[in-house]
């Protein structure tokens, strides 16, 4: 009888994907991750090619200011190591550490989110618009809002996803058995965190 | 290998997370050194890659994932090296349209008078 039941459950699930044979999502999840990747390499090789070809690009280390994003990008990393705790507090059924870590992790993004909402407000009431700025190539400001933008809407899905994973494990589903769904947040997480070190270097570093 | 198990062990990631955050700092640092402006946008792109490198690695586990799902995630950025070098020819003759259009121009100018 259980033998039978348990063939009958055998043939019942699906392929092993040969990738990452513990889950489908997380093979997904890559593949995303993929397509979103040369979404931002796009971004920002198209930023750099405008910005070799303009020749009165402002000094980013003066006008955009970097102690502030130098901190946003700490936090960043300090977030990204919260997530780790949280899938290793669930691999080891650690509820408790699982939803405070994961909460921190949130609460990461969010100051993130409000800092970059605080600067952008500074920069604007610099006079720094989509369509010019007081310092040289309009452009300047352009492909600066359209890559954080684009990275901070990122950020802000990134927390939503992370709020429905801690909303939907509070009645203690990710287990050391179950952990699948706190893996696949933490890659997409990690991978805002890797975007943003790039963003960082190449829009508020490099001169 | 002792990746066997590696699946199970989990890596020092407070250990990555000082490498990262010593990173961010000489990056910071490296803005303000007298070199040339070549060498240090060599530099911190050196230390960008070495800090997504560590995430990729250690917190997205790639380390410890079969060497195929590797090959995924370096896909974009084969293809984004691939489309900057599309974009140097460009890059190029953008800095010569001016004085292109400019002959053209005043070619243009002299047969009309």
């Amino acid at each position: 009888m259980s033998e039978a039941a348990a063939v009958l459950h055998q043939e019942i699930q699906p392929a092993e994907t040969p990738l990452t044979p513990e889950s489908w999502g997380k093979l997904g999840m890559w593949v995303f991750l993929a397509g979103d990747a040369m979404s931002f390499g796009g971004l920002l090789a198209g930023y750099g090619a405008l910005r070799a070809s303009s020749p009165d690009w402002p000094n980013p280390l003066r006008t955009l200011g970097i102690s502030l994003t130098a901190f946003m990008t700490f936090l960043l990393i300090c977030s990204s190591v919260t997530m780790v705790k949280a899938l290793s507090a669930a691999k080891h059924g650690d509820q408790v550490k699982f939803r405070l870590f994961l909460l921190l992790t949130i609460i990461g993004g969010t100051i993130f989110l409000t800092m970059q909402a605080y600067e952008w407000g500074h920069l604007t009431h610099e006079g720094m618009t989509m369509s010019g700025n007081p310092w040289g190539a309009a452009l300047f400001g352009t492909t600066f809002f359209i890559l954080t933008g684009f990275h901070g809407c990122h950020v802000f899905g990134g927390v939503i996803y992370l709020s429905c994973i801690l909303l939907s494990g509070l009645n203690g589903r990710y287990t050391a058995d179950n952990y699948n769904p706190v893996e696949i947040v933490g890659l997409y997480w990690h991978f805002v965190d890797l975007v943003w070190i790039l963003v960082f270097t190449f829009v508020y570093l490099i001169q | 290998m002792a990746n066997a198990h590696a699946q199970h062990e989990e890596p020092n990631y407070m250990n990555i997370f000082w490498a990262l955050a010593v990173l961010t700092v000489i990056e910071v640092v490296v803005v303000y050194l007298p070199f040339s402006r070549l060498l240090i946008g060599f530099l911190l792109v050196a230390l960008a890659g070495t800090k997504a490198a560590l995430v990729a690695l250690y917190f997205m586990h790639l380390k410890f994932e079969r060497s195929t799902l590797g090959i995924i995630a370096l896909t974009p950025l084969l293809l984004c090296v691939f489309l900057i070098f599309m974009l140097l020819p460009d890059l190029t003759a953008h800095n010569k349209l001016p004085t292109v259009s400019a002959k053209t121009a005043s070619g243009e100018h002299t047969t009309t008078h």
